[in-house]
């Protein structure tokens, strides 16, 4: 099976962040109160593996496990679509305490009321794709 | 062992996200959580009434697994790998949730004020989780990615735009966790 080298995959994600407590309200909470330097450490170690990571892939042409070279696509430039879609993001991100990645990890952990967030995000993913065409991208 | 028990530190924590970015980079694919609830809507077909969500979902079974992947870690983290010193954040902000009513962590990742079962009685509560999945859906989807698809992979390939996309994660974050959550909660 194709699919079970990425459920093994997720299953790591879902450890690290649920050990890391990067799914954690409080530790949303207590990183947007700049009272702990935990969840900044997280982001910071993860990105600085990334950028290492990456620019090794890019600099000796490495190939992905097909043998195809590795192709990372550019995002697309432009400002409001990333200054407003993030930043209603983030107002949602702090109101809750969790992004995409937590909303599956708490539910699966068991907590039930996360569900009630899942049901938000995906009323919300679609009313963005009913009103894409209407906003500033 | 008694390591694996405790929290994470977030050297360890940071760096293996970071690989798991990269696998999947490796894998052929790329490392973004929000777009599976695109794939949600489509599954539940979305797609007949918006054309945003016509798009062959097959094509996204991957992430998918990840998804079920990291759920099942979730379950397993939690209920096998917890410990009572967990979530043992700033005293500070202990002192700062207790005026609004929010219960002390004690080990629980969540606090039973907004997470308990409880909650499904307190129509408050309920709306707030369900607008703020509202802001997270619909704001990730806009800025093309969330933490994962902007913070960490958009970061880590220095994409000017996922810096912008973080900029407005945070300002938006600082607003409700300042200005927002003490009046509401």
């Amino acid at each position: 099976m194709k699919l079970v080298k990425f459920i093994m995959v997720g299953f790591v994600f879902g450890i690290v962040l649920t050990k890391s407590e990067a799914v954690s309200w409080y530790r949303i909470y207590e990183m947007f109160q700049f009272q702990s330097f935990h969840m900044y450490g997280i982001i910071m170690v993860a990105v600085v593996t990334g950028i290492i990571g990456i620019q090794i892939i890019k600099k000796y042409n490495l190939k992905d496990y097909s043998g195809s070279p590795i192709h990372i696509a550019d995002k697309d430039p432009s400002t409001a679509r990333y200054v407003l879609g993030g930043l209603i993001f983030g107002l949602g991100w702090a109101l809750v305490g969790s992004c995409p990645g937590p909303i599956f990890i708490l539910i699966g952990a068991g907590f039930a009321t996360v569900i009630l967030v899942l049901l938000g995000a995906l009323l919300g993913t679609f009313l963005y794709g009913v009103l894409k065409d209407k906003l500033p991208h | 062992m008694e390591f694996i028990y405790q929290t994470w530190p977030w050297y360890i924590s940071g760096f293996i996200i970071g690989l798991i970015m990269l696998i999947l980079i490796y894998f052929g694919k790329s490392f973004g959580m929000s777009s599976n609830l695109r794939t949600l809507c489509s599954i539940a077909g979305a797609g007949k009434k918006v054309a945003f969500f016509d798009f062959d979902w097959k094509s996204q079974r991957w992430n998918l697994a990840v998804v079920a992947g990291a759920m099942l870690g979730g379950f397993v983290a939690t209920h096998y790998l917890s410990d009572a010193s967990n979530v043992s954040i700033n005293p500070k902000t202990i002192e700062q949730l207790q005026a609004m009513n929010i219960d002390a962590p004690n080990g629980k990742l969540m606090p039973d004020a907004l997470f308990s079962n409880a909650v499904f009685e307190s129509p408050k509560v309920i709306l707030i989780l369900i607008i703020g999945g509202i802001l997270i859906g619909f704001g990730s989807r806009y800025a093309g990615g969330c933490t994962s698809g902007h913070a960490i992979s958009g970061l880590s390939n220095l994409q000017i735009p996922s810096l912008k996309a973080v900029i407005g994660f945070f300002i938006g974050g600082l607003i409700i966790a300042h200005f927002i959550l003490p009046l509401i909660l």
